[in-house]
């Protein structure tokens, strides 16, 4: 049986298969037992059993999600599924693995999803750097227009779809679901007030499904070989597979598929070979740069949503960030600190002033300015910037490394304040 | 650069080519309304002109029939959107986290010293400008850049020299 569903057809030494290549390794084979006669209530039932969450970072199961969708006579006529290619969490690589590496998994995922929902419009949200991806996703989509398996009547199911193609501009916050869809509107990308949720009411107030690429790139095989099929893929709690990724000073950085529930060490010492040599392991963000760090002792934590919750942060993208010994820890977290204050959107007084604030000091701190006060303004942003004081989650994102960094590296960051410089630096 | 907004200038929107207007033209077929096309439309000026000057957005605005106001507030908020002019290859040159600690900063160093530009700054002959940009989602090749489309990666010294010299020969 299949262990790889998201990867099997990925070898970045070739370009990507075409869909007869595609097709030959199982492709669009669900979309076959769609017009074989599945319901749109039965795929979302078979995605509700799956267990499958979210793999954009905040993990929430995604039949569920779909769920709140309004179905039947009296739901609007127009809906929307949105994937959410603007990948860009800082130590992030794995959407782009799957749109450069494999594009009709996701046009095959989305068609899925599509289908379940009942949108007959569907845009591709994708971050503009990424032009290799529209490339291979722009071909994708043309073969699969001229198969027959996007346009109308799809293979005579009466359901009809269009993918369209958006690329964006370059901002964080596109990320997040309601200001992404502010983004497709030709607004500047402010997230919106929840709710209304854009399940019930998001683009162009019709009802709207935004779901990450990876989440998208399940569906194909939860269809193809089946429910039992996917839970037979874990190796711990949650269910299926998920790319992980490693980068940081480690021998063999990378990007690999593997069951959910693997110790994290089997990932960090075996598949990225362990710390490069005459370096050893200080921490490590275990899911890019929203995530608060862990520490060696963590190593036999497994790769589970509630585990990773359990000792303090989240599994979030599953691209792990690795610090050495030989780096700064304060230098690492004020490089992230720059990055959410250049990437807040500017809509909310605490994430616009705070991050800057935050970022300076930071600056300081390298410049060998620091001081007590300082160290004592950053604690007090963990808690005002944290969860439930922001009009989003991108500034409680960034306390995730800020809070636990002061916490894990105290001793750094009063050397910085004591000895007025970085040691670091040579 | 000027602060002053630009409805308050005298300044006048630029006819748009016959291309620019076909290739927003085909982005309208594919949204429900027109002002959902503003970035499009930014995005395939800049395409054709390098960057989106003041005429150049006037134009847009006009034929979008989007308040200029909006339209500057979209091009202004997306790091992509050029609001000055560039050289003809632009150096995104990423600069967060595992780009961070793989030694970016050296790198960047180097190509500043060697095309004596800094961040948001162009060279003298026009031919590239360098601006930094959040997390390029490599990170295992890190450090990471793209000139134009293109990416480039696993930097050293040695290689960022290999790259300048070819996109100098390309324009010649």
């Amino acid at each position: 049986m299949v262990t790889n569903p998201l990867t099997k057809n990925i070898d970045m030494s070739r370009p990507p298969l075409d869909i007869a290549g595609y097709e030959a390794n199982a492709g669009y084979e669900s979309l076959h037992a769609i017009a074989k006669g599945l319901s749109p209530i039965d795929v979302l039932q078979l995605v509700k059993d799956s267990g499958l969450k979210g793999r954009g970072g905040a993990g929430f199961p995604t039949g569920l999600k779909w769920s709140f969708v309004p179905s039947g006579e009296d739901a609007p006529k127009q809906k929307y599924l949105v994937a959410n290619a603007d990948e860009m969490e800082p130590g992030t690589f794995k959407d782009r693995l799957l749109m450069e590496g494999d594009p009709h998994l996701l046009i095959e995922g989305m068609i899925i999803a599509a289908y379940t929902i009942q949108a007959s419009k569907a845009y591709i949200f994708l971050r503009g750097e990424y032009t290799v991806s529209e490339q291979a996703l722009r071909k994708a989509i043309k073969e699969a227009n001229e198969k027959g398996y996007l346009g109308k009547n799809i293979l005579g199911t009466g359901f009809d779809l269009d993918i369209i193609m958006h690329t964006s501009a370059g901002r964080y916050i596109c990320g997040e679901e309601t200001a992404l869809l502010n983004a497709l509107e030709g607004k500047r990308a402010n997230p919106r007030a929840k709710p209304p949720f854009p399940q019930v009411s998001g683009l162009w107030g019709k009802p709207t499904i935004v779901n990450n690429v990876e989440t998208i790139c399940n569906l194909p095989g939860i269809l193809t070989y089946g429910v039992n099929w996917y839970h037979g893929l874990t190796k711990g709690i949650d269910h299926g597979t998920k790319l992980f990724g490693v980068s940081g000073k480690v021998k063999t950085p990378g990007c690999w598929e593997l069951p959910l529930g693997l110790p994290i060490r089997e990932l960090i010492e075996n598949y990225a070979g362990g710390m490069q040599d005459g370096l050893e392991l200080r921490g490590f963000l275990p899911g890019g740069g929203s995530t608060d760090f862990l520490l060696p002792e963590h190593l036999d934590v497994t790769l589970d949503y509630e585990e990773i919750a359990k000792v303090g942060s989240r599994l979030a993208t599953g691209t792990m960030i690795v610090l050495d010994d030989k780096t700064c820890p304060v230098g690492m977290i004020g490089n992230l600190m720059k990055f959410f204050a250049h990437e807040s959107c500017g809509y909310c007084t605490p994430c616009r002033d705070g991050l800057p604030w935050v970022d300076q000091i930071f600056r300081d701190f390298e410049n060998g300015q620091g001081n007590e006060k300082d160290l004592q303004i950053l604690h007090d942003h963990v808690t005002y910037l944290g969860p439930g004081r922001t009009f989003c989650a991108l500034a409680p994102g960034a306390t995730a490394p800020l809070g636990s960094g002061l916490k894990h590296f105290k001793e750094d960051f009063e050397n910085h304040i004591t000895q007025q410089r970085c040691s670091y630096r040579h | 650069m000027s602060q002053q907004l630009i409805a308050s200038t005298a300044k006048k929107a630029r006819a748009l080519s016959a291309s620019e207007i076909a290739e927003i033209e085909h982005e309208m077929t594919l949204y429900p309304d027109k002002k959902a096309v503003g970035l499009e439309a930014l995005k395939i000026v800049q395409k054709h002109e390098g960057w989106v000057s003041d005429e150049s957005l006037l134009a847009i605005a006009k034929y979008l029939d989007i308040p200029i106001a909006d339209l500057e507030g979209v091009a202004t908020f997306f790091n992509l959107v050029y609001r000055e002019q560039v050289g003809k290859n632009v150096i995104l040159f990423c600069d967060s986290v595992s780009c961070w600690i793989m030694g970016c900063e050296g790198i960047k160093g180097h190509i500043s010293k060697q095309l004596a530009i800094d961040y948001g700054e162009t060279t003298a002959d026009g031919e590239f400008t360098l601006i930094p940009v959040p997390c390029l989602g490599d990170c295992d090749r890190a450090p990471v850049m793209m000139v134009g489309p293109d990416l480039h990666r696993n930097l050293t010294p040695d290689k960022i020299d290999a790259i300048i010299s070819d996109y100098k020969n390309k324009q010649n």
